[in-house]
């Protein structure tokens, strides 16, 4: 198993948020996690790529079996989690290049590798920018800094595709992008699956699984996985709305 | 100081200068019927009056100058090499950046062949106290007035200067290469300098001008420099600053600058090291449609302080002025910034923006900052603002999300901050230099008072300023 949270329940300044949750991720599996506004979606991504301030009070995350709950964030970067931020942070000053260059250096040497000359580097760069449609003057410029949403989305799908990580987690990528926009970040999320990585989309709307097909769906209401299921549970929830999943709650309690 | 030491040893600094300026006269005042002269016996019998700054004024209060005026320090009033070898100070040239060279020494003029020269162009560079002899007509056009009257350091300088640079730009010359002064102080004992730069853009002029200050030995030295700027109308200066001393060294700089109509100036000082650095810069907007862009970076760590009082006067209407100023404080550095943009009444449309923004990276690092805006037009546009704060949290873990390490990941935001400013500067090879210097100074590679400090990263090139105590 390549990530195993087992009854996590994650507090922020005294508020619990998550409530003892449970989820399991094999290699080369797509899970979508999706729920109403504030249930806990970003929290969870935000816990597992390390982010301070939040308080793990009891349970436990698992990844490649070790816990991993008392790893910095650049640490877990380089075992290979990686976090397509929600609100990508603008960064004025530091090119997209310098970044990433850094980042990809800063891994390999954590894992024992060389570092990529400039040229190597940049071969790279130009054929990952393919993958989603990014012009070449894009990376000329400051992290994010005064992009519009679509194309810090697919910067992130960028950073994906130049870190090469093992278990991605994709908070909302979907949000306010438009019908190409998303298609072309979905297609890039679709070239980037292998046998060996998972990747975990966390969204309000069925439209991103018409392009890319999870293989569960995992309902996250009021802290908890309440409902789990294949891809016809989206379009389930597409078609009845979360009141649906929310009176199956109180039904059960 | 030189002459009598001993007698003087336990009498305050204003006292003591008193008696070495009666002393040496004849030195300091050159003819005593000229122009020159009168202007330095009054800037004297001022300073008499008036003397150091009171420690608890609004101008002064969060700079400490006690220590500074409390020690004792020689002054040279004639020129020496002290063994320094000129000659190889002139054969530093900067890859890619092609400037010509004017150096101080110990605030002396330093060139081995001539004093003053005379370009195909009409535009003369040279020693200010050559160019007071050859050029005399110029110099009483120009000298002291730009300068605040009453400024005691001002006053200090203007009594006791007896070199420093002069650039004339005749009206209609556009120098291409970028004019470099290099100010060094090297001397083994403790030096009080002041030394005086005059610069004239003619009409439709245009220069580049860098000064750089730069301290050799680990000496205490305490530099009071005042630096007049005239912009004739439609000229355009483009001002670098580099500040890159020892932490021994106190550095006053006052720069004026005076602006006739549709002069364009940008001044960008940066400031990576010194003990204690206040930077007075005067800008008086004195034509209409001037503008200027006057902008500030400052690294500081230990117990370094720096302090930018930036005053702009617009005085006429239509004119643009922008402040920018951003620094980073760490340890126990301080900061001071207090930024004043006068508005005067007939000055109607005028655009006047001031901005201080500070990093601090320890609880022992302060600020103090004061944008003030003082406006009698009302016809305007302005706005000043001023922020302390830490490094963007959400930055710091976005970056480290991807793998980089908390130390460079710091690093990276810290840079990134500075080059706001650093991309302001015009000259490509010289921002690319500063950059440089940027990123050394934030991983702690910077030294101090090697070299010049645009050489720094030319080991290749080492100068060499052995003190031969012979020639002392």
């Amino acid at each position: 198993m390549l990530l195993n949270i087992r009854n996590l329940h994650v507090s922020i300044e005294g508020k619990e948020i998550i409530k003892g949750l449970d989820l399991s991720v094999n290699n080369g599996e797509v899970h979508a996690i999706m729920g109403p506004n504030g249930t806990g979606k970003s929290t969870l991504a935000a816990v597992v790529a390390g982010k301070e301030g939040y308080e793990i009070t009891e349970g436990e995350i698992l990844y490649k079996g070790k816990d991993i709950t008392d790893l910095s964030p650049e640490e877990r970067a380089c075992e290979g989690i990686f976090l397509g931020f929600q609100y990508p942070v603008e960064i004025p000053g530091v090119s997209i290049t310098n970044f990433m260059r850094t980042a990809i250096n800063e891994q390999r040497e954590y894992k024992g590798l060389k570092s990529l000359t400039a040229s190597e580097f940049l071969a790279k760069m130009e054929d990952k920018k393919k993958l989603v449609e990014i012009q070449s003057k894009l990376t000329n410029r400051s992290v994010n800094s005064g992009f519009s949403g679509g194309e810090k989305k697919k910067n992130e799908i960028f950073q994906m595709a130049l870190l090469e990580p093992t278990m991605a987690i994709l908070d909302e990528t979907d949000s306010g992008l438009d019908i190409d926009a998303l298609r072309i970040v979905a297609n890039g999320i679709n070239k980037l699956r292998t046998e060996e990585n998972a990747t975990i989309v966390i969204t309000h709307y069925q439209r991103l699984l018409d392009y890319i097909i999870p293989d569960f769906v995992h309902v996250l209401f009021e802290g908890k996985i309440v409902k789990s299921g294949g891809k016809n549970l989206a379009l389930e929830l597409e078609e009845k709305g979360y009141e649906w999943i929310k009176e199956e709650v109180e039904r059960m309690s | 100081m030189t002459n009598s030491k001993d007698e003087i040893k336990n009498i305050p600094l204003k006292e003591k200068l008193i008696l070495t300026f009666e002393e040496n006269s004849e030195k300091l005042l050159g003819k005593k019927t000229s122009h020159i002269s009168k202007i330095k016996q009054k800037a004297f019998e001022n300073f008499k009056k008036i003397g150091f700054p009171d420690p608890k004024s609004q101008a002064w209060k969060n700079t400490d100058l006690s220590e500074v005026l409390s020690k004792d320090y020689e002054q040279l009033f004639n020129f020496s090499t002290e063994g320094t070898n000129v000659e190889e100070l002139f054969q530093c040239d900067i890859h890619n950046f092609d400037t010509h060279i004017v150096s101080l020494l110990n605030g002396w003029y330093v060139n081995p062949s001539e004093q003053i020269t005379k370009m195909p162009d009409g535009t003369i560079v040279g020693s200010l106290a050559k160019a007071t002899e050859e050029y005399p007509e110029l110099i009483e056009k120009y000298f002291g007035k730009a300068q605040n009257k009453n400024n005691n350091f001002t006053e200090l300088n203007t009594a006791f200067s007896q070199d420093g640079i002069f650039i004339f730009v005749p009206d209609g010359v556009e120098v291409l290469k970028p004019i470099q002064m290099v100010s060094i102080i090297n001397h083994e004992k403790n030096l009080l300098v002041n030394h005086r730069n005059l610069i004239i853009l003619g009409k439709n002029s245009k220069l580049t001008f860098v000064q750089c200050d730069d301290a050799i030995n680990h000496q205490t030295s305490f530099t009071n420099t005042v630096t007049e700027f005239f912009l004739e109308e439609n000229s355009n200066l483009d001002h670098y600053k580099l500040q890159n001393l020892n932490n021994n060294s106190s550095l006053l700089n006052s720069t004026y600058f005076k602006q006739e109509k549709d002069s364009n100036l940008s001044t960008n000082s940066i400031i990576l090291n010194g003990g204690i650095i206040r930077n007075n810069y005067h800008v008086n907007l004195d034509g209409e449609g001037c503008n200027s862009e006057i902008y500030g970076v400052y690294l500081m760590d230990r117990k370094q302080h720096v302090d930018n009082q930036v005053y702009v006067d617009h005085a006429k209407p239509n004119c643009t002025s922008s402040q920018l100023f951003k620094g980073i404080l760490d340890e126990q550095a301080s900061g001071v910034f207090n930024g004043h943009v006068l508005v005067r009444r007939d000055a109607q449309k005028t655009s006047a923006f001031q901005t201080n923004r500070n990093i601090l990276l320890t609880n022992e690092a302060s600020i103090d900052t004061q944008p003030f805006l003082e406006i009698y037009a009302d016809d305007v546009k302005c706005s000043h603002g001023a922020t302390v704060g830490q490094l963007d949290e959400e930055a710091m873990f976005y970056l480290r999300s991807r793998g980089i390490g908390e130390k460079n990941a710091r690093m990276l935001l810290m840079y990134a901050y500075a080059a706001e400013i650093i991309e302001k500067i015009s000259i490509e090879a010289l921002q690319l230099r500063i950059d440089d210097m940027v990123k050394k100074r934030l991983r702690g590679e910077l030294s101090v008072c090697d070299k010049c400090v645009l050489h720094c990263s030319k080991p290749d090139k080492e100068i060499s300023f052995d003190i031969d105590m012979s020639k002392v």
